[in-house]
């Protein structure tokens, strides 16, 4: 496996995946598009934990441990951030992010 | 078997990142979100590609059992009308933002950096020694253990805080309209509207 793939080619595919959940988190006008997108990004920064656990520390458990820590803050995220689009919904009937900003100046 | 694994893999990024594509600029959210779940699909399999099982398994069972449901709910209960636009008003500087980062910072970085990595030792063929499942047990009660335990701690203040963000009181509860009441509801309006269009056209008659 570390033959025949090189570690540039899984992190390249991580980067990829990194960009992809930043444009979307940024420019969806959709509050679950948004999370989604941050859902994306947590995934890239796993896939480079488990690729470099994988090619450089292979013996030891770092790796996958901080892998799973970061899918436990992503569970939690996800719970709260859907929670808090449900709350936004009920009191402003949308889900348009341009549409809720009453915080701004 | 490296030609194999090579393309196991390219078709796994391909669907990555194609999926990941989907996500952010399909135009309904519930696509979206299934494309979400391709996605996640794929980067189980290239824990798999990267021998490691058990973040793969850990993988289908939290983010497409359980994150994927919660976004479907969350869609489904807000009833979104997205109107004509898909993305905000200042899509092209995200777009710009993350196409820089991609092409400026990321791959020059990843590309040009020397990775010092370590030899494969032994014979050449000899499968190496991973760390499994019992040490990554292990270390979850010994090394890590107050890491641990704040995870549980995190997992349990986010489930109450999710609670309480979303709870609503009885008392400002809106009625949901159960579907025999709303196609009661539907009849009547439709019934509304054809009698208004016969006396529209009895006034027409009449001139």
């Amino acid at each position: 496996m570390t033959r025949a793939i090189p570690l540039e080619a899984v992190l390249v595919v991580a980067a990829a995946l990194f960009c992809i959940g930043l444009f979307g988190a940024l420019s969806r006008r959709n509050l679950v598009g948004v999370l989604m997108g941050v859902e994306l990004m947590l995934n890239s920064v796993n896939i480079n934990l488990v690729a470099f656990w994988r090619y450089l520390e292979p013996r030891f458990i770092t790796g996958p441990t901080f892998a799973i820590f970061i899918i436990t803050v992503a569970a939690a995220e996800a719970a709260v951030g859907l929670a808090m689009i449900i709350a936004i919904y009920r009191s402003w009937l949308t889900v348009n992010i341009d549409s809720v900003d009453s915080l701004k100046g | 078997m490296d030609l194999l694994i090579q393309i196991i893999f390219g078709l796994l990024s391909a669907l990555i990142i194609g999926a990941a594509m989907m996500v952010v600029t399909v135009r309904n959210v519930i696509h979206a979100a299934l494309w979400l779940i391709a996605s996640f699909f794929g980067v189980a399999a290239l824990y798999l590609t990267l021998e490691a099982e058990f973040i793969a398994v850990v993988q289908v069972l939290v983010y497409v059992g359980a994150i994927s449901i919660l976004v479907l709910f969350a869609i489904m209960l807000t009833r979104s009308s997205e109107g004509e636009r898909l993305l905000t008003q200042h899509w092209w500087a995200a777009a710009i933002i993350s196409l820089g980062l991609f092409g400026a910072v990321l791959l020059p970085t990843l590309v040009g950096h020397h990775w010092n990595l370590p030899l494969p030792t032994g014979p050449a063929g000899t499968p190496e020694s991973l760390a499994g499942v019992e040490e990554l047990g292990r270390g979850f009660v010994n090394e890590f253990l107050i890491q641990f335990e704040v995870a549980g701690i995190l997992l349990t203040v986010a489930l109450i805080g999710a609670i309480v963000i979303a709870f609503e009181e009885r008392s400002r509860r809106r009625r949901v309209l159960t579907l025999s009441e709303e196609h009661i509801l539907r009849q009547r309006q439709q019934a509304t509207a054809t009698a208004a269009q016969a006396a529209l056209v009895t006034a027409d008659a009449a001139d």
